[in-house]
């Protein structure tokens, strides 16, 4: 990889200026995408600004109606904390090895919005907030397209703010090499509310599948994915899965979700 | 038995090094004053280069030398081990292949320029400033298009990239076979391209040392006397006894390590030019590029059969893809690698193979564990299963009834080999009662009650390993000869240094070869040392490939020991007075007939070396033998591979929930170690059948160029394995010895497949390709399901 | 220069480096432990994997900067002088390991699962492992081995008690 000044500051407020101190500054988290995506000399930032200093950045708190996840805060922690909802835990449990697990964090996946990545699909299934160091943001409103998102410059993820659903599952069918989500689909149902979110599959990145959702609404059993349908425009092919095959697998991960759930 | 003997399982003298951390790996040598070296490769997988600008890449920090394929013209290229002629006896087409490219690039990952920095990261950040010149040309990758007439070019001197137009057998007297069927059934296969992926990845030091004119290369092989001898004789033109290679600790080759790659030679004939060491270790994406492949045929074949199902003939034409330069043996793979074994375990009586060799703008293709005979086995495999279930034969019963009788050893195949020994049935047998085959109807219907469809798929199988008889590999156009050396040096107080020219890379050899010298001379494990991989210390190799390690190696070992158990009789018959006629030698002690004289075989090794009284004119001093040992025929291993598997319809996800090996290796050393090489075996053959597949696009980009989109099988991919071996001895080697490297990756494929075939019969599918992936699984039962429609 | 300090093995030690510099890189080139292995360049294969602070991680993936601090245990710090510990035990019994380029990564991973699942199941062996690829030993008998070091630990531990 290309060096890189390295910065590792204490407080989210420093982080920022440390940011804006490089002439192409980026943040790390866990580092889980980032390191490997320097070291094949894909992106050569001036300034390396890692979050993993930041203290108050860890941990879950439980709020009552709602959990808050600290951005920092990594998936095997995630996996392993009574406070968060099930479905959400064993999502945690099942990102990537165990080695990622214990290092990649809940802020870096939310901020990477990486399409196949997993956490969006649980963010937007459970309307969840992303909280910054300057405002608060609807999980519907954040994932704009694949690696993008409507952080701006300087805008640093704190925390994951995460309703309590009702019913959640979240089933992922893993690309057999990289064991990313080749699809993943997030059922829930909070406040009677039903949410369906598929990641893997969108060319646009993670999306609601909102066909879906309002037959779960008026029927919340598998059979009503049946009667849905999810449009293979839209839905990415690549040597592991063909749209055809994608679009397939979401209505089939769908049903074992709803299946899970009840 | 003896604890430490032949038959015992006794733990891996190696394991302790390998599980503190000191392991001695290429990667871990440090030479005093080592540079480093970055290899600029070929984005493109055919282009011209115009030109290469070096200036800036020479003048950045820390760089000590720049060179390219100007340089290094005047040199040979590395070349190709093995000799192919065409049907009409005219030699192959055998084009260049240099070092660093010269003039054109020809597939993706091509050394075009090396940088030799004090750093890696400084020689990766120059090599970054190299401008060349690229003029992008049509690459051709897919094999029929290549010798379709009208496919760009891989090498102007290779018309319609023909390698070569091989045949084995008389295609007239075979269609005369034909003419009498009462069945023919036929099949298209192809045997997956494959990246061998041994985890260690490539990686080579190259020294040189000034005051003695001495060359040294370090390299991950697998057999570091035949590199030695191409690249000193072929590429640089160094003399062999100033050139010593070294293969330290090398972690897995799987054939990858075998051939002479350009980097080996790169490092060893620029470290004159820089005056240092210079190191180079492959990233795993360059592993991807640049490792000789595997597998990558597309065969048709027929089988002919008369009423009752016995197997009267069979033709098979088969298109090897070579990549795009010949790697050391990649032309004897397709050939004598792969149509010799074409009887399989059965009497078909009439064979022909033709092979045609392409030239493709891709990586070079060569052996991979089991080299030919994979391919092989998975054609014939299918193909029987396939009769079987158009005829409405059972499985099991189509095999037997076509098998070679046990008391019809020796046999002669009509595809040149003489099989030596086997029992075909036993392995069967065995087979059928390990994986519960009787059980099988009612596993089915409980896995039908959870929606899953269960198939169960068999492959009865030989291969020919124990790689060569000199005078055979010879005679089939190999270029040099396949025995092995061995050097048995007893020290004074009796330990035993073994010198070999096998190499173990995973294969436990430091404890399978101690093990026969424990058994024959009667000494402790820790008494003995396996020495290996330094052609400075080994007295010649050819290495480690093709299971032949304990049938040549270790017989050569063998014919060493018995050398020095006949001279340490000639010592104690000397000190016991006694006739040498009289002297046995048993539990290491040397006892004369008929008294209670004895010595134990420390203090002969001491008397060889204080040889105060010995007659000189009858004895010399010292205790220590060297023997070399050609085979009189390959080794025959063989065995029935039943594969059990559940597919989820839904998904198209196969599960392999059984796998039961049953082998004839010959006699077992170490039972243990066999078990474990029959087991990785078995993964790389589900690998194949299952998950693992190199793609290339039609422009020759490398699809599958990491683990991101390579599918290696992981711990969850697999079951338990069931392997267990049953025994004939092989008929011409003392140890009776047959192999079992290769076993597992030769066998196992076709049965993954003809399993997943069995469980979705039943939905209509009647073929699919490997690897059987969700999607290709999924792909398959919805055509089926969709009747045959306009399209 | 960056300089870096961490306890490794026990032992504290320090160096200067890059801010590039991978904390493999600085295990095996600054401190010459050469255990630590790296088998590929997309965090995938696992033969790098070493303890950080108590659990494990794969080498490759992190700065050696960003372990200013750490308690780092390498394949090397895992025995108790001559006597290996239960995993390194369990894998010679149950051959665990061919050639050995992956075994330090995979017994360091198998003996993280086992400190915060001291009794998995042959499932969750296979599951853990996931980050770890061996292409010898088709993982039979490594799975074997954990399940045999699983046990020998809940013996000692019930020992102490």
């Amino acid at each position: 990889m290309h060096d890189f000044q390295y910065h590792k500051p204490s407080s989210v407020a420093d982080a920022v200026a440390a940011l804006g101190s490089g002439e192409d500054a980026t943040l790390v988290a866990g580092g889980m995408t980032l390191i490997p995506t320097l070291k094949q000399r894909l992106a050569a930032p001036s300034d390396l600004v890692d979050l993993s200093g930041v203290a108050d950045l860890v941990g879950v708190r439980d709020k009552g109606d709602h959990v808050e996840i600290g951005a920092m805060t990594t998936h095997a922690a995630v996996a392993a904390s009574p406070d968060v909802p099930g479905c959400l835990a064993e999502l945690a449990g099942n990102i990537g090895d165990a080695q990622v697990r214990n290092r990649g964090t809940i802020g870096g996946s939310v901020a990477n919005n990486d399409p196949t990545a997993c956490y969006p699909s649980a963010c937007l299934a459970l309307n969840a907030t992303i909280v910054t160091n300057s405002r608060e943001i609807a999980a519907d409103d954040y994932f704009t397209g694949m690696f993008e998102t409507a952080l701006e410059e300087g805008e640093i993820i704190t925390a994951i703010r995460f309703p309590k659903p009702e019913a959640g599952k979240y089933m992922k069918f893993e690309n057999p090499a990289s064991r990313y989500a080749l699809v993943g689909v997030f059922v829930a149902k909070t406040g009677g509310q039903v949410r369906v979110a598929v990641t893997g599959a969108g060319q646009d990145g993670v999306f609601r599948a909102t066909d879906i959702e309002s037959a779960l609404s008026s029927n919340f059993s598998p059979d009503a994915v049946d009667s849905s349908t999810i449009d293979v425009d839209g839905l990415n092919g690549d040597i592991h899965a063909s749209a055809e095959y994608r679009q397939h697998l979401i209505g089939v991960m769908a049903k074992r979700a709803v299946a899970a759930c009840a | 038995m003896s604890e430490t003997g032949i038959g015992a399982s006794v733990k891996r003298k190696e394991d302790k090094r390998f599980l503190t951390g000191q392991g001695n790996y290429l990667h871990d040598i440090e030479r005093p004053n080592q540079s480093y070296a970055y290899i600029l490769r070929s984005p493109m997988a055919h282009a011209k280069i115009n030109g290469i600008d070096t200036a800036a890449a020479a003048a950045a920090p820390g760089v000590l030398a720049v060179f390219t394929g100007a340089d290094t013209a005047e040199l040979g290229g590395i070349p190709c081990g093995w000799g192919v002629n065409n049907k009409d006896g005219s030699p192959m087409a055998e084009p260049k292949h240099p070092m660093l490219a010269e003039g054109k690039v020809r597939h993706v990952g091509d050394q075009v320029a090396v940088v030799i920095a004090e750093t890696y990261e400084q020689a990766k950040d120059a090599a970054e400033l190299i401008d060349v010149d690229y003029e992008e040309l049509p690459a051709v990758v897919d094999m029929v298009k290549a010798i379709s007439g009208d496919g760009p070019l891989v090498h102007d001197e290779a018309a319609d990239n023909l390698c070569y137009d091989w045949e084995l057998g008389d295609e007239a007297e075979v269609n005369q076979a034909f003419d009498g069927a009462a069945h023919v059934v036929s099949i298209d296969v192809t045997n997956n391209r494959l990246v061998p992926n041994a985890m260690e990845p490539r990686a080579a030091i190259g020294e040189y040392d000034k005051a003695t004119g001495e060359y040294t290369l370090y390299t991950t092989s697998q057999n570091p006397h035949v590199i030695r001898l191409l690249m000193g004789a072929f590429v640089l033109g160094l003399p062999e006894h100033k050139l010593r290679v070294v293969a330290p600790d090398v972690g897995g080759g799987f054939g990858s390590k075998i051939y002479h790659y350009a980097e080996e030679a790169i490092v060893t004939w620029a470290a004159p030019k820089v005056g240092r060491p210079i190191k180079w270790v492959a990233e795993r994406t360059e592993s991807f590029m640049s490792d000789a492949h595997g597998r990558d045929h597309i065969t048709h074949a027929d089988l002919a059969l008369d009423a009752e199902g016995k197997f009267l003939g069979l033709k098979v034409y088969t298109k090897a893809n070579m990549g795009a330069y010949l790697s050391t043996f990649s032309t004897c793979v397709p050939t004598y690698l792969h149509s010799t074994l074409l009887a399989g375990v059965y009497t078909t009586p009439k064979i022909y193979s033709e092979v045609k060799a392409i030239f493709t703008n891709t990586v070079p293709v060569d052996a991979y564990r089991g080299a030919g005979r994979p391919e092989a086995t998975y054609l014939l495999e299918r193909l029987v299963s396939k009769a079987a279930w158009e005829l409405g034969i059972d499985q099991v019963e189509i095999r037997r009834k076509n098998f070679i009788p046990k008391d019809a050893f020796p046999y002669q195949t009509p595809v040149a080999l003489q099989y030596d020994s086997g029992d075909y049935d036993a392995t069967l047998d065995k087979a059928l009662e390990l994986a519960d085959y009787a059980g099988f109807p009612a596993r089915k219907a409980e896995a039908a009650q959870r929606g899953k469809l269960r198939g169960i798929g068999f492959s009865t199988y030989v291969e020919a390993c124990g790689i060569a008889p000199s005078a055979v590999v010879g005679s089939l156009g190999a270029r040099a000869g396949l025995f092995e050396s061995a050097n048995v040096r007893v020290h004074p107080t009796g330990s035993v240094s073994i010198f070999t020219g096998s190499h173990s890379h995973g294969q436990g050899h430091e404890t399978t070869f101690a093990q026969l010298v424990s058994e024959t001379l009667g000494i402790p494990l820790d008494n003995i040392d396996i020495v290996h991989g330094d052609t400075n210390k080994v007295a010649f190799g050819m290495g480690t490939y093709g299971s032949r390690s304990l049938a040549v190696g270790g017989e050569a070992i063998m014919k060493a020991l018995g050398k020095v158990t006949d001279k340490a009789k000639k010592i104690a018959a000397h000190i016991m007075e006694a006739s040498e006629a009289d002297i046995e030698f048993k539990d290491g002690k040397f006892t004369v007939a008929g008294t209670d004289k004895e010595m134990a075989f420390g203090e002969i090794a001491l008397a060889a070396y204080v040889p105060h009284n010995f007659p000189h004119d009858q004895l010399e001093p010292g205790l220590e033998e060297q023997a070399f040992y050609d085979p009189m025929n390959f080794t025959y291993p063989g065995g029935c591979h039943i594969c059990e598997v559940e597919v989820d319809p839904d998904t198209g996800v196969v599960e392999v929930v059984g796998m039961t090996a049953v082998d004839d290796v010959g006699r077992v050393i170490n039972p243990m170690i066999v078990e474990g090489q029959i087991h990785g075996g078995l993964a790389q053959g589900i690998g194949q059948a299952l998950l693992e597949a190199c793609v290339y696009d039609e422009d020759g980009q490398l699809v599958t160029g990491s683990y991101m989109d390579y599918c290696m099988p992981r711990a969850d991919d697999l079951p338990d394995f069931k392997a267990a071996t049953t025994e004939t001895l092989c008929a011409h080697n003392s140890l009776g010895v047959k192999g079992c490297g290769e076993v597992g990756a030769i066998g196992s494929p076709p049965s993954v497949i003809n399993a997943v075939l069995d469980a979705l019969r039943d939905r209509g599918v009647s073929d699919i390709a490997m690897p059987a992936t969700p999607q290709a699984v999924w792909k398959a039962l919805k055509a089926a399901e969709t009747p045959m429609a306009a399209e | 220069m960056p300089s870096v300090t961490m306890t490794v093995n026990g032992k504290q030690v320090s160096g200067d480096v890059e801010g590039r510099t991978l904390l493999s890189t600085f295990i095996r080139e600054n401190l010459d432990l050469t255990g630590t292995h790296i088998g590929c360049d997309t965090s995938q294969c696992g033969a790098c994997v070493v303890h950080v602070d108590g659990r494990s991680i794969k080498s490759c993936t992190l700065l050696a900067v960003q372990a200013e601090g750490a308690d780092v245990v390498t394949i090397e710090g895992l025995a108790d002088g001559e006597e290996l510990h239960p995993m390194q035990e369990a894998f010679r019994d149950c051959h665990g390991l061919q050639c050995g380029f992956c075994t330090p990564g995979m017994v360091m991973s198998a003996v993280d699962l086992l400190n915060v699942n001291p009794d998995p199941s042959d499932h969750e062996i296979r599951e853990w492992l996931e980050g770890n690829i061996c292409r010898c030993t088709g993982y039979h008998n490594i799975v074997k081995a954990v399940k045999q070091a699983a046990q020998t630990m809940r013996g000692q531990a019930a020992a102490a008690e």
